[in-house]
C-alpha cells in the first residue's frame, strides 16, 4: 500500500493588486509554479495561477477576476518560469500583462487570427475597423 | 543499364499532427516493419529527397515551410499525406489555427487515412508512392529526351 | 571574450521528429542564451471546447498528443468525474492505471531510443524500438489501437481486459525486462554512452524547483515528487517509491527514465494480481457539469494539469492542459547556457521534449 498524499487544494480569490505579494509568499514557503492560465466568462478575465509544493503535494491557486481592460502586472520578476505563461495569456486572450521579462510581443504562437479566446466582440469590432 | 531501378529518398515533414502518426512513420522505418526493404530511404535532406511523407494538418505559421520544403525537392516528386489530419485537418479541422488538409498548400498524391496512420498503411502509402515514382521518372526521363531532340533539330 | 553570433536551431533538426525552434547565441562554441520559439504545431485544440460537448471533448484531448494519449484522456475524465463528484468502478481504476503504465514503458523505451539516435548509436536507437513494439503489441490487444485507444469516458472506461490477456501482458513484460536489462547495462555502463552523458547540462535541485520542473526532469535533480502519490487511479493500492537521482545531469535523467521503466513494469504486476473481478467499466454521470477542478496527473514526462470550468451547459467554459513540456522548457533554456553547441541536440532531448503537447 503505497501512502497516498493528497492535502486539498485551494482556491485564492485575489485583487490585482495583492498578486505580486501573495506570489512572494507562496514562493518564500518553498511552492514552485505549477500553471497559470486565463479564462473568458461572463465577459471578465479569471486568471489562475497555480502553485504547487513537490513535499506536501498541496495545491494553491490564486484567482484574479479582472475587467477586460485592467492591466495586470507581469509576476515574472518574482517566478521566471511564469514567462511563457504569461506571454500565452496575452496572445491568446488579450489580457494586458505588463512587464514581462521576455515579451513575445504576442509572436509566441505566431498565429493570424487575435486573441482567439479573448473578448469576440471586440474582435470583431477591431475587423470592422479595418474594413473601414 | 536496363536493370537499374532509381532508389527514392523519403523525406519526413511534421506539420501540425499530434506526434501519433509520426512516431508511426518513424516505426515503419524500424526493423521491425523496415519500408527500407521497399528500395527506400530515410533523409533529413529535401534537396536530395523524392518522396515527401507529411503528417498533420497545416497551421498558418508552418505553411511556408511545408511549401518550401516541396519547392526545394527535384523533379519528379511525390506527396504522400499520412492520417487523417494531413488528408482533411482531420479533428482539428474547426481549430483557427488550422488552414486544412496538406492539400491547401501542395498537391498531394497519395491519401493515407486513419488516426493514427498504422504502419501497414504506411508502408502501403510509401510502396503506391515509388510505384508512381517510377512512372513519373519514366515520364520525366521522355520529357528530357524530347526536349533534347528539340534542341538538337533547331 | 569571444563575438558573439546567433545560431538557429531547428525547427526541422535531424534529431527531433517534430519541430522546435531555439534561437542560440553563442560564444565562440558556448552558448550564452537560449530563446525558444514555438508555433509550429500550434493547432488551438483547447477552442474546440465550443463545438464540442464535454463527452466529445474526451476524444479532442486524447489527440493533444500521440505519445501519451491514453494518460491525457485518463487526466480529462479524472477532472470531470471531480466536477461531476463521480466516484468510477473500481475495476475501471485498475483498467486505468494498467494502460497508463503500458503507455508510460512504452514513451519511455521511445525516448531512449531516440537518445540514443541522439548520441549516434543507431543500434541501440533499433534495439529500444524494436522491444517498444511489444509494448505496442499489448496496447493494441488491448484496446484495438496502438497508440491512440479512445478507450476513456466520463465515468469509467469502455472496454474491458480479460483474464487471457491479462496473462498475455505479464508474460510479455517479463520477455521484456529480461530484453530491457541488457539495453539497461549499455546506456549506464557503457564507457562511450557515459562520457556523452556524464556532467552534461547539469540542473542543480535549487535551479530545477525555481524553474518550475517536473517529472523525470526534476528527479533527476534530486526532487523527490511524482502526481502519482496524489491517488488517482489504481495507484492508492500500489507500492512504489518517486525514482530519483542527484546528480541532476544527463545521465541521471537517463538513469531514472530507465529505472520507471522498470517500476512499471513492477506497478503492472502488483495492479494485474490485486485487480478486482467486477462486472462494472463505468458509472454514468447525469446532467451537465458544474464546477471547475485542477486535476494532476503524472505522465511519463511529468506533470499535466487539466483545468476544466462548467458552468450547467454541456460545453465547458473553459479547458486547458498543461503539459510537462511546457513546465520543462524555462528548464532546458538554464540548461543551456554554458554547454558546447555540439550538446544542444542531445540536451534538448533529454527533457523528452513533446511539442505537439507542448503547442497544443
Amino acid at each position: 500500500m503505497a501512502e497516498v498524499i493528497h492535502p486539498e487544494e485551494q482556491l485564492l480569490e485575489i485583487d490585482v493588486d495583492q498578486l505580486l505579494t501573495k506570489a512572494m509568499e507562496l514562493k518564500k514557503a518553498g511552492f514552485r509554479l505549477s500553471q497559470a492560465c486565463a479564462a473568458y466568462v461572463n465577459e471578465k478575465f479569471e486568471l489562475s495561477y497555480s502553485f504547487a509544493d513537490d513535499k506536501t503535494y498541496q495545491y494553491t491557486t490564486l484567482r484574479v477576476v479582472i475587467d477586460t481592460d485592467t492591466e495586470v502586472p507581469s509576476i515574472t520578476d518574482i517566478v521566471p518560469p511564469a514567462v511563457f505563461y504569461e506571454n500565452e495569456m496575452k496572445e491568446l486572450f488579450g489580457v494586458k500583462i505588463k512587464m514581462i521579462n521576455l515579451d513575445y510581443e504576442n509572436r509566441f504562437y505566431r498565429i493570424e487570427t487575435e486573441t482567439p479566446f479573448g473578448p469576440k466582440e471586440a474582435a470583431a469590432s477591431e475587423e470592422k475597423k479595418e474594413e473601414a | 543499364m536496363a536493370n537499374v531501378k532509381r532508389s527514392p529518398w523519403l523525406l519526413h515533414y511534421d506539420g501540425s499532427s499530434c506526434n501519433g502518426c509520426d512516431i508511426e512513420v518513424l516505426a515503419s522505418l524500424t526493423p521491425v516493419y523496415d519500408a527500407e526493404r521497399f528500395g527506400v530511404m530515410n533523409t533529413g535532406d529535401p534537396m536530395q529527397a523524392d518522396i515527401f511523407l507529411i503528417t498533420g494538418g497545416v497551421n498558418t505559421q508552418n505553411k511556408d515551410t511545408v511549401k518550401q520544403l516541396y519547392d526545394q525537392m527535384p523533379r519528379p516528386k511525390v506527396v504522400v499525406a499520412v492520417g487523417v489530419c494531413a488528408c482533411t485537418g482531420g479533428i482539428f479541422k474547426d481549430c483557427y489555427n488550422i488552414l486544412g488538409g496538406a492539400d491547401t498548400v501542395i498537391p498531394v498524391d497519395i491519401y493515407v487515412p486513419g488516426c493514427a496512420a498504422r504502419p501497414q498503411a504506411i508502408i502501403d502509402g510509401i510502396v503506391q508512392a515509388v510505384e508512381l515514382f517510377e512512372q513519373r521518372s519514366k515520364e520525366h526521363d521522355e520529357m528530357v529526351r524530347n526536349q533534347k531532340k528539340g534542341s538538337e533539330v533547331a | 571574450m569571444g563575438k558573439r553570433s546567433v545560431i538557429p536551431f531547428g525547427p526541422q533538426h535531424p534529431v527531433l521528429p517534430e519541430p522546435i525552434h531555439i534561437d542560440l547565441v553563442i560564444e565562440d562554441e558556448k552558448i550564452v542564451e537560449a530563446i525558444p520559439s514555438v508555433g509550429f504545431i500550434h493547432r488551438g485544440l483547447e477552442s474546440l471546447v465550443d463545438r464540442r460537448d464535454y463527452n466529445q471533448m474526451t476524444y479532442v484531448v486524447e489527440r493533444t498528443c500521440g505519445i501519451c494519449s491514453f494518460q491525457h484522456g485518463m487526466g480529462y475524465c479524472e477532472a470531470m468525474e471531480h466536477v461531476f463528484g463521480a466516484e468510477i468502478p473500481n475495476r475501471a481504476k485498475y483498467l486505468r492505471t494498467i494502460w497508463a503504465e503500458l503507455g508510460r514503458m512504452h514513451s519511455h523505451l521511445l525516448w531512449l531510443g531516440l537518445l540514443a539516435d541522439g548520441f549516434g548509436y543507431e543500434n541501440l536507437f533499433y534495439q529500444c524500438w524494436r522491444v517498444r513494439e511489444k509494448v505496442l503489441d499489448l496496447q493494441e490487444m488491448t484496446s484495438g489501437g496502438r497508440l491512440i485507444f479512445s478507450v476513456n469516458k466520463v465515468g469509467g472506461v469502455i472496454k474491458d481486459i480479460d483474464k487471457e490477456k491479462l496473462d498475455i501482458i505479464l508474460s510479455t513484460i517479463t520477455e521484456v525486462e529480461a530484453e530491457l536489462k541488457v539495453i539497461k547495462d549499455t546506456f549506464l555502463l557503457d564507457y562511450s554512452v557515459q562520457s556523452r552523458l556524464q556532467g552534461v547540462g547539469i540542473v542543480t535541485k535549487e535551479q530545477a524547483h525555481d524553474l518550475g520542473a517536473c517529472g523525470p526532469f526534476a528527479r533527476a535533480s534530486g526532487i523527490k515528487t511524482d502526481m502519482r502519490k496524489l491517488g488517482y487511479g489504481a495507484y492508492p493500492d500500489l507500492d512504489f517509491e518517486p525514482i530519483v537521482s542527484a546528480t541532476g545531469d544527463s545521465y541521471a535523467r537517463c538513469y531514472c527514465r530507465i529505472m520507471e521503466i522498470f517500476q512499471s513494469i513492477d506497478l503492472l504486476r502488483q495492479a494485474i494480481a490485486k485487480i478486482p473481478d467486477e462486472n462494472e467499466l463505468f458509472t454514468p454521470v447525469k446532467g451537465n457539469p458544474e464546477g471547475e477542478y485542477f486535476m494532476r496527473v503524472e505522465q511519463p514526462r511529468g506533470e499535466a494539469v487539466y483545468y476544466v470550468k462548467a458552468s450547467g451547459k454541456p460545453y465547458l467554459d473553459r479547458f486547458r492542459v498543461r503539459t510537462p513540456t511546457f513546465a520543462n522548457l524555462p528548464g532546458l533554456c538554464e540548461m543551456l547556457k554554458d554547454t558546447q553547441l555540439s550538446d544542444v541536440g542531445l540536451l534538448v532531448l533529454t527533457i523528452d521534449p513533446c511539442i505537439s503537447c507542448t503547442e497544443r
